[in-house]
């Protein structure tokens, strides 16, 4: 696999959000508007980059039986540098995200790269994979939070451009799993191989 | 290719990492620790200067408690005299606690306001938090005009289709007055 | 009153699946069968109250103490993995019935984000009550409160695998089979629970 393809593949081919439908729980509860969905998904993407290369720096010394506990406290301590960073340069960011920051812990993608790709992959190519993953999953969720605000709110990326309220249920929560639904429609209908 | 799940080698393996990303964590936590209090800081004073006239040093927090409840306030003050009050008031709105900050004048009059913290419904009860029309009526409101709905007797129009979440805010507005008039009592 | 006030808001109006958006992965994995959701719902019902009390301990007499509130996260995933395991142990030892119903679940729910979710959600959050001042909640509200989320939890899995059973015998078009009409469906019984808000 070229490293061009490495970066490319999370957009359509392995998107996270509409083909493997990994961490489902930010993408629902985090794109109430497409600035949201976009930070929480750099936020993510910060975690993996640096965890997958971590990761297959450390997987050859890591005794097989203890991988998964490794790998987690790596992942946790890459979230907590996250939120200590988010809370001093990004307060509103963080306050907006709020429990999703912390929650990256527990979110397959991460701890999926790590099983998948990093344990047996060059720290480089690693990263790659991060990134690529990390960008699939952020244009995913800056897509479904820009559908929900034009909806929802009549604007995109804040800028008003439908005067009035829009349709309130769609930046609710029932909104989040009916635009993902019917997305992941469209996906399959004409993207999808 | 991995180390062998001896162990010994687990023991040391994880008490390796451990203990790594335990001093990471520390040096992180040392590096913005700063920069944390800094941010939480400004927020809390631009929410201050926000609801009070300009000028005049602005006090520690103080507390006082009012109707069985603490509040948190801050005293602006020009010399010795206090100028004005910004009280921390907070009431259950329709999707949770609201949060509010208060501006008031020693006479009881409401100076400004601004949410602090909500989980009202997005496009409805969350208007309260930029309809300049709801929020520029409390304006001068206090010792002789009530801080009540008008469906409830008072001067206050509610957000259209938003009465709970419009009744919370006004209900923290009013408390926010009388822990004011109950602190000029007690001087 | 304060305790039923937490039930009906943590079963009902803040629902755990379908307004807080926490727990979906297992949910959506889960409930194409009434029997597995049922198992599921039960063992996340068992974890998610033992992990609140075992995490709200730790936070209170571990971490706050010695000021080292940043390894909240940290601790709190090793605290629930570990949980995990020693429930997977016991309840393999003195309850082979019950492991058999829940524990193909049980390493499922390490990742399972509601578990970390509600920890974290009940040491940091200030909640009000009919009027009250907000507060953090103590150990016996906390408990309940992990409590009544899980078997909000567990009601809405099971209503709606009750729906997916019958969404698996009808004829959908080909683009909305399996995932999509699983999430339209979700999203409309979300806004049935969208009902309940207001009301406490």
């Amino acid at each position: 696999m070229s490293k061009w393809s490495l970066v490319t593949k999370g957009f359509v081919k392995d998107n996270p959000t509409f083909v493997l439908v990994l961490g489902m729980c930010p993408t629902l509860a985090t794109t109430t508007s497409a600035i949201n969905g976009l930070e929480m998904g750099l936020a993510t993407l910060f975690v993996l980059v640096l965890s997958n290369m971590a990761i297959s720096a450390l997987a050859p010394l890591v005794p097989d039986k203890v991988h998964i506990p490794v790998y987690i406290v790596v992942i946790a301590t890459f979230v907590t540098v996250l939120q200590l960073l988010m809370q001093a340069y990004m307060p509103a960011a963080y306050a907006t995200l709020g429990l999703f920051i912390p929650l990256i812990v527990v979110n397959c993608i991460v701890l999926g790269r790590a099983e998948a790709f990093a344990n047996k992959n060059t720290v480089i190519d690693s990263a790659l994979d991060g990134l690529g993953v990390g960008l699939g999953f952020t244009l995913s969720l800056t897509v479904i939070g820009l559908v929900r605000e034009i909806l929802g709110s009549g604007s995109a990326f804040g800028f008003k451009f439908i005067p009035g309220d829009g349709i309130l249920a769609f930046v609710m929560a029932p909104g989040a799993f009916l635009v993902l639904g019917y997305l992941m429609v469209l996906f399959n209908k004409y993207l999808k191989k | 290719m991995a180390t062998q799940s001896t162990l010994k080698n687990m023991l040391l393996c994880l008490t390796l990492v451990c203990l790594v990303c335990a001093a990471i964590l520390g040096g992180a936590y040392a590096m913005t620790y700063k920069p944390i209090q800094q941010a939480n800081d400004n927020i809390l004073k631009a929410s201050i200067g926000a609801v009070l006239p300009e000028g005049g040093t602005i006090s520690d927090q103080k507390t006082a408690s009012f109707g069985g409840r603490n509040y948190t306030y801050y005293e602006q003050l020009s010399g010795d005299a206090v100028k004005a009050y910004a009280v921390k008031s907070s009431t259950t709105g329709f999707g949770g606690t609201l949060e509010l900050m208060v501006g008031v004048l020693p006479d009881g009059t409401v100076n400004s306001t601004r949410v602090l913290s909500h989980s009202e419904t997005p496009g409805l009860g969350a208007k309260c938090q930029t309809d300049a029309k709801f929020i520029d009526q409390f304006k001068g409101l206090g010792p002789d005009k009530l801080v009540k709905l008008r469906a409830d007797g008072g001067d206050v129009d509610a957000i259209t289709a938003s009465t709970i979440t419009s009744r919370a805010y006004t209900l923290a507005v009013s408390n926010a007055v009388e822990v004011v008039k109950s602190l000029k009592k007690e001087n | 009153m304060e305790y039923l006030l937490i039930i009906i808001s943590a079963i009902f109006v803040n629902n755990i699946l379908l307004s807080q958006f926490l727990g979906i992965c297992p949910f959506l994995g889960v409930s194409n069968k009434l029997s597995t959701a049922t198992g599921m719902s039960g063992a996340v019902c068992f974890v998610i109250t033992l992990a609140t009390i075992v995490t709200y301990l730790i936070n209170k007499y571990l971490l706050l103490p010695f000021g080292l509130e940043f390894l909240q996260t940290i601790a709190f995933i090793l605290v629930i993995a570990a949980l995990v395991q020693i429930v997977e142990i016991v309840l393999k030892k003195i309850s082979p019935s019950l492991y058999q119903a829940l524990g193909i679940f049980l390493p499922l729910i390490t990742t399972n984000c509601a578990v970390l979710g509600v920890a974290i959600t009940v040491v940091t959050k200030e909640f009000a009550y009919g009027g009250a001042e907000p507060h953090l909640l103590n150990l016996g509200e906390a408990t309940v409160y992990a409590l009544a989320t899980s078997v909000g939890y567990g009601i809405a899995m099971i209503l709606f695998a009750g729906l997916r059973e019958h969404l698996a015998g009808n004829q959908v078009p080909q683009a909305f089979k399996g995932l999509p009409i699983a999430l339209i469906t979700v999203g409309i019984m979300a806004m049935a629970f969208l009902g309940f808000s207001g009301i406490v």
